[in-house]
């Protein structure tokens, strides 16, 4: 076989998908997609565009998956309807992979969790947060409706092959740091058209230990830089997770050490405190510390990007004995029921309903103003979700700010923002992310 | 093909909760959508805007969720053509998949203001400012996606491809 150019990890899947020897960035592909997502805000669309096409079978009743999460248990008749549309469909196409509430969870924490991604796949989502597989090794990426409704019928998309910017981190996490806070900082570095339609490649040794949750967080937030896919190199943390869930062939693909980037930019992660981006915009990141006196009326700790087991874990370790300030909402929101249960059995919500919090069911609910949690005119929010645009959490003239789980608990506690040190004595031995080392 | 309009104009980073808030996303209905296009962002868009208006944005317009609902509640509200010195992805791959066409040109989306009357011709990608008496040049519209755009996006696109006997 003739040796190819050296490729990223993004052209080597891209490339295997397409069944080319090798791609360049800027080449437009028809590639076989692996894995097709819906939720019950994007779905409908695509089921009545699937229909408007005359397509009469989905592709592979185990790879077109439907999981009704924004706005479910549903909010309302007309989201119920929605909602019905998804069944229905499910149930014409014997869908194997339909979440009923009882076995929901939000997408992007429910879909890895059940092995449903995996490494070297192409997956794509009518949502923009699908590049959080990317967390995996896999090329993963958001589309619209109509083109979720071409991959439905005929399981291929085309694609252009992005370009790609790498990301390296060296340097030791400080206490309380985690994935959310490298990829506030890193948006806030490059901005929200900084990877504009390019893959974002994670690498470098504080990335090696960085733990699953963390890399989920970090690929998710890809898109709020516009990047069309977030990437990492799959190693044995990948495979640890990947092992005990998959029920079909992966493959690890790895950038080849003369592989071609647009841009490499380097962190000292050691350097980097934690985050928070002020409104309106996610790129608007500041160093805990720097954000002056801000008074918060809610928390939220949930969603695809920190609704994980250890999101939850971190928060309750900083709110256990201890209560919220008066004034304030807390609202946890486990990310599929496994975390739920998990956490129950951990005594996570003891410690989370002792500090006044209320526990909502799996739903992606208040990061998009849906419900559980929207937020009143001249409200402010602290949230660990991932876009903080003008009116997403509620009223057009409410505030929401992004930042970690830690920060979000500590914030939760003083009623204000804060850093997790001010109300957890410094060299606390539970301030290191666990896995990062 | 050619469009003329009265320009509505935005400026960057204009994200599709701003196009479309998510309150809105429970239901499908194009016309529906229409009502709050832009409510939040301009309240008055709404009321105003008339088939055919143009929009024209500064960068990484539509950037956000991939609700195709936005470009579908823009194109419902009327607007013919968005302008922008860039789109955000995924907007880009939705609005031509509806049939509402995006031009990419950095001067236009500087120079042109809010109100002004503006002619756009595809095929060549011409854009003339009528209030200002100027001309802007953005990249044309290759002849198969016009015919997307004038179809009324992929879906019937395809359908009207799959009755003249040619395949997807």
């Amino acid at each position: 076989m003739a040796k190819t150019h050296p490729m990223t990890i993004t052209e080597k899947i891209l490339a295997s998908h397409a069944r080319e020897k090798e791609v360049f960035p800027g080449d437009l592909v028809d590639a076989r997609v692996d894995l097709a997502l819906g939720n019950d805000i994007t779905a409908p669309l695509a089921i009545q565009a699937f229909e408007k096409m005359g397509a009469k079978k989905v592709f592979h009743r185990d790879r077109v998956v439907l999981v009704p999460d924004h706005f479910a248990p549903a909010k309302d008749i007309l989201s119920a309807q929605q909602c019905k549309v998804l069944r229905n469909f499910a149930k014409a196409h014997r869908l194997t992979h339909y979440f009923e509430i009882g076995e929901m969870g939000i997408e992007h924490a429910l879909l890895p969790e059940k092995g449903l991604v995996l490494p070297g796949d192409v997956v794509i989502g009518a949502d923009s947060h699908t590049c959080t597989y990317g967390a995996l090794g896999a090329f993963s990426t958001g589309v619209g409706s109509t083109d979720l409704a071409a991959v439905m019928a005929t399981g291929r998309l085309w694609f252009k092959v992005p370009e790609s910017i790498k990301f390296i981190f060296y340097g030791k996490l400080n206490p309380w740091v985690s994935g959310k806070d490298l990829i506030l900082f890193t948006i806030g570095q490059i901005g929200v058209d900084g990877a504009l339609y390019q893959a974002m490649e994670f690498t470098g040794e504080t990335i090696r230990t960085l733990p699953m949750e963390g890399r989920f967080t970090v690929a998710n937030m890809a898109i709020e830089a516009g990047g069309k896919s977030g990437i990492f190199d799959p190693d044995q943390i990948t495979l640890r997770y990947v092992k005990k869930r998959a029920t079909r062939h992966y493959k690890l693909y790895h950038s080849d050490a003369d592989a071609r980037y647009r841009e490499v930019y380097e962190y000292d992660a050691s350097k980097i405190n934690p985050q928070v981006s002020l409104p309106h915009i996610p790129s608007n990141a500041r160093d805990v510390r720097e954000v002056g006196k801000i008074e918060i009326d809610q928390v939220v700790i949930g969603s695809c990007t920190n609704g994980r087991l250890e999101d939850l874990r971190v928060a309750a370790k900083i709110l256990k004995g201890k209560k919220i300030a008066p004034s304030l909402r807390l609202i946890v929101i486990p990310a599929t029921q496994e975390i739920y249960r998990q956490a129950l059995k951990e005594g996570l919500f003891d410690i989370f309903l002792s500090s006044g919090a209320v526990i909502s069911p799996p739903t992606c609910g208040p990061c998009l103003g849906g419900y559980m949690g929207v937020l009143a005119e001249g409200e402010r929010s602290l949230a660990t979700t991932n876009r903080n645009f003008r009116g997403r959490m509620g009223h057009v003239q409410s505030e929401v700010y992004l930042a970690s789980p830690a920060v979000a608990a500590a914030s939760a506690i003083k009623g204000r923002i804060c850093h997790p040190e001010e109300v957890v004595k410094k060299g606390f031995k539970g301030s290191r992310v666990r896995g990062v080392k | 093909m050619k469009l003329e309009g009265r320009v509505w104009k935005f400026g960057s980073d204009v994200d599709t909760d701003a196009i479309i808030p998510a309150r809105y996303l429970n239901q499908t209905d194009a016309g529906e959508l229409a009502k709050h296009a832009m409510e939040d962002e301009r309240p008055e868009f709404v009321r105003e805007v008339k088939k055919g208006d143009i929009l024209v944005a500064e960068r990484n317009f539509g950037c956000g969720s991939s609700r195709e609902h936005a470009p579908l509640a823009l194109k419902a509200a009327g607007i013919s053509c968005i302008i922008a010195e860039s789109f955000a992805r995924i907007f880009y791959r939705n609005g031509f998949n509806q049939g509402l066409p995006l031009l990419e040109s950095s001067e236009a989306s500087k120079e042109i203001q809010d109100g002004d009357q503006v002619q756009i011709d595809l095929s060549t990608g011409e854009i003339f400012d009528l209030t200002q008496q100027r001309k802007f040049l953005a990249k044309p519209i290759p002849p198969f996606m016009q015919e997307l755009i004038e179809d009324g996006g992929l879906i019937p696109h395809l359908q009207k491809k799959e009755l003249k006997g040619k395949t997807f």
